[in-house]
């Protein structure tokens, strides 16, 4: 097929698959897929950015989600003052310990050339610096999770909208992702991989555990929202107004009175759901253009092909005087930055913030799937991959459990084997995933929009 | 009274740190062991071999079973170690077949160790659905026979000591099972014609094609041995603790780390590295408090758990030292990458 047509196409059977959902299912639901699937696109593009322009493999994807996700509790959810009052000051102290026994110890690192006495002051900084966090930390915390634990028992945050943690996630995200890169991108690229694999789990760990930061697996919930509730706009006027104007026709065909005013009832609570629904989609899509434009630009300038350089012959660009981890460096932390957005955006969707539910599956590998599928090295590709993967991801569901009902057709209904059939139909998607991903790699390796080859 | 008390601590220490610490050690070793093995030959970091782990294990319980409900069992040893070999041979088996249908394309297109890698990420989404599928996602306890060797009370009587040492015969078992394989091993690598072909191989493949080494047997070799030790690994772990194919997943960190700290594509190092996680895993988050209060006049009784990490960061450990030993030692312990 030509390679211009391809694009069009996949967006075009894209769009039809989604419009299927929205008439045999609901444009509700419809609504609520394409919402994750811009949020899932947005993370494909960060991840792509990494391996498809930089040839970075980032296995952590989901801890600069689950960044992205609390940076979003710490920026929106309301400061708990007499938290702060009681036990502020140790936590502050904690951390400023923190950092200055990470600072002492890299300059005695870098700048003490005597072994013995390198190795003898990192051993007392780690001991003092323990003992000295330990002294403030674990009465603090302890004070800040008795507070009211069954509602707040955390620091709580800045009390800003949450839209602003989109941009905070970047930074966050961004600043992790320096740290990583400093240590693991001199190395092989099979290190930066089990390296980031690390870090995520790290990060998961933190955020299900320190509960005075995010407390925990308890979840935060009722963040704010940067768009109106379901229940004002049912209440409010012009929207009221709206749906009559929208649904005139239908509103007429209706002979009496009461069931006229029914229906109006059952019309508005639908449309607020849809309506509140599609602003966030407006406001998803938006941020969603916006990166696509900027890494658009970026990658077409002499910077991003200087990167494109690099990925395919790291020697030659080496030779020509690139400074390859400098670039590497540079792409990691953009990637992760955006990941991070996406992370902060989902969470906003939400409106929760949920530690247990990251899982590497759905957080990390799916969208390595969505890059891969989509086409590495295209941000178009990473996009129609974003939604095509997440697509599947959730229709895996229902159609496996049809699939497995018309395996188990013949048997009767208390029948072991029809009863396990149907208990794992869930799993089944995971095997549709690693199916698509091997598929992919072995026939398609250039994936669904493939990367364009600029020859000048 | 004052030698009882030393004494009291040791055995504190032995029954919580050393013990566990020696058996978890064992398991991983071996699970290191194969994951280097196929970074060593095969040239590339497997990430679908932790849930090879399930796999294997899964089908040693299928195969318990089966010989539970045929009224065979091992007396007082775990039925598991009789259905060990038949599960490796089903392992082995699945492994050669996935090798040919996905793994052999890209061997033969010579592709980059980075595709193989995310082709294993694909390999790894079918393992998962497949053990899900075949076993469930729950966790399941798979042991039967004796289960103590040295039981706490008795050893406390006997001996008249306030504190107890429990040796389950899971840890025995562990031990003298993750020895036997690795001394296999290590002969078969540098003893054996195959063993020595397979180094040849792993050091500089086309010094070893030419020297007339049939590639595809070295290959088919390879994943039955890291199935004998996944499995393995695998089935010690299911009975010291239980089987949960998330857990499983969750061992790939500590494999990798284990690998790295160790050296990659050395199995020395893979065995150390073993050892090194699992013993730095337990002693930094074991509690002290009880062993100094034995060891430290009453008037310097610790007021704290005298713990370094809370356990909730167990792997956190893993990845540090993962993270230490790449800024100090790259190449980690013994310098690896060949086997």
């Amino acid at each position: 097929m030509n390679d211009e047509l391809r694009a069009p196409i996949a967006f075009i059977i894209m769009g039809i698959l989604l419009a299927t959902v929205g008439f045999t299912q609901s444009w509700s639901v419809s609504l609520s897929v394409i919402n994750l699937c811009i949020i899932s696109s947005i993370m494909a593009i960060g991840v792509n950015l990494q391996w498809g322009y930089g040839g970075l493999f980032n296995a952590g994807v989901m801890g600069f989600t689950a960044l992205g996700g609390l940076t979003a509790v710490l920026v929106s959810h309301d400061p708990i003052y007499e938290a702060w009052d009681k036990a502020g000051v140790g936590i502050v102290i904690s951390a400023i310990i923190f950092v200055l026994s990470i600072t002492a110890l890299l300059f005695v690192f870098r700048n003490i050339e005597n072994k013995q006495i390198r190795n003898t002051l990192i051993i007392l900084i780690i001991v003092f610096g323990l003992i000295g966090i330990n002294n403030f930390y674990g009465p603090s915390i302890d004070i800040i999770e008795s507070i009211n634990p069954a509602k707040t028992g955390f620091l709580g945050g800045l009390g800003l909208p949450i839209i602003f943690s989109w941009l905070i996630a970047a930074v966050v995200a961004g600043l992790i992702a320096w740290v990583i890169g400093k240590i693991t991108l001199r190395l092989r690229s099979d290190y930066l991989a089990i390296a980031t694999l690390g870090i995520s789990e790290i990060v998961i760990a933190v955020v299900k555990h320190e509960d005075w930061l995010s407390r925990g697996v308890k979840n935060v919930s009722g963040l704010d929202r940067p768009v109106p509730y379901e229940i004002e706009l049912q209440q409010s006027e012009w929207f009221l107004n709206l749906v009559e104007r929208l649904n005139f026709s239908k509103l007429e065909a209706m002979q009496s009175l009461s069931s006229r005013q029914d229906l109006l009832n059952d019309l508005v609570i639908d449309s607020s759901g849809i309506f509140v629904k599609l602003c966030y989609a407006g406001l998803f899509f938006s941020v969603l253009l916006l990166i696509f434009y900027l890494s658009q630009l970026a990658l077409n300038s002499p910077w991003g092909r200087m990167l494109r350089a690099i990925r395919d012959n790291e020697e030659a660009a080496s030779a020509m005087g690139k400074n390859i981890f400098a670039q590497h460096l540079q792409i990691f932390i953009i990637g992760s930055a955006i990941i991070g957005i996406a992370g902060a955006m989902l969470t906003t969707l939400d409106g929760q913030f949920t530690p247990g539910s990251y899982r590497p599956l759905r957080f990390t590998f799916i969208i390595w799937l969505m890059v891969i599928i989509g086409g590495s090295g295209n941000n178009l590709g990473s996009i129609f991959g974003g939604f095509f993967i997440w697509f599947i991801w959730i229709e895996a569901e229902p159609l496996s459990i049809g699939f497995m009902n018309m395996l188990a057709g013949g048997l009767e209904y208390e029948n072991p084997l029809r009863m396990h059939l149907l208990g794992s139909a869930a799993h089944l998607r995971l095997f549709i995933m690693g199916l698509l991903l091997l598929l992919a790699l072995r026939f398609m390796p250039r994936g669904v929009i493939p990367e364009k080859i600029q020859k000048k | 009274m004052e030698n009882f008390e030393f004494i009291n601590a040791m055995v504190l220490l032995a029954n919580f740190v050393i013990v566990p610490a020696l058996s978890y050690g064992s398991q991983l070793a071996l699970a290191t062991l194969s994951l280097t093995i196929i970074y060593g030959v095969l040239r590339f970091s497997n990430f679908a071999q932790a849930d090879w782990m399930s796999f294997g294990t899964m089908a040693t319980i299928l195969f318990t079973w089966l010989f539970q409900s045929a009224g065979i069992s091992a007396g007082i040893l775990p039925t598991a170690l009789l259905a060990l070999p038949f599960a490796i041979i089903v392992t082995a088996l699945f492994c050669l077949l996935i090798d040919r249908s996905v793994y052999s394309f890209y061997r033969k297109q010579k592709s980059q160790p980075i595709v193989l890698m995310i082709v294993s990420v694909g390999v790894m989404f079918i393992l998962q659905a497949v053990v899900r599928f075949i076993i469930g996602p729950n966790d399941r306890k798979f042991f039967d026979g004796e289960k103590y060797i040295v039981h706490a009370l008795d050893f406390k009587n006997y001996f008249g000591l306030a504190e107890g040492l429990t040796i389950k015969s899971t840890q025995l078992i562990t031990v003298i099972v993750a020895l036997v394989a690795m001394i296999s091993l290590f002969y078969f690598l540098q003893k054996t014609k195959l063993g020595k072909s397979m180094r040849a191989y792993s050091n500089n493949e086309d010094l070893a094609l030419l020297s007339g080494i049939n590639p595809e047997k070295i290959v088919i070799v390879t994943w039955i041995i890291s199935s004998i030790l996944i499995t393995t690994a695998g089935v010690l772990y299911g009975l010291d603790k239980s089987f949960k194919p998330f857990t499983y997943f969750n061992l790939l960190l500590p494999m990798f780390a284990a690998a790295i700290v160790g050296g990659i594509g050395s199995p020395i190092g893979a065995v150390i590295g073993g050892y090194v996680i699992a013993f730095s895993e337990i002693t930094l988050t074991y509690a002290y408090k009880k062993f100094f209060v034995y060891l430290l006049p009453e008037s310097l009784e610790p007021s704290g758990l005298m713990q370094v990490l809370s356990t909730d960061y167990k792997f956190a450990i893993s990845f540090i030292i993962l993270v230490i030993v790449l800024i100090v030692r790259p190449t980690g312990i013994v310098r690896g990458k060949i086997i």
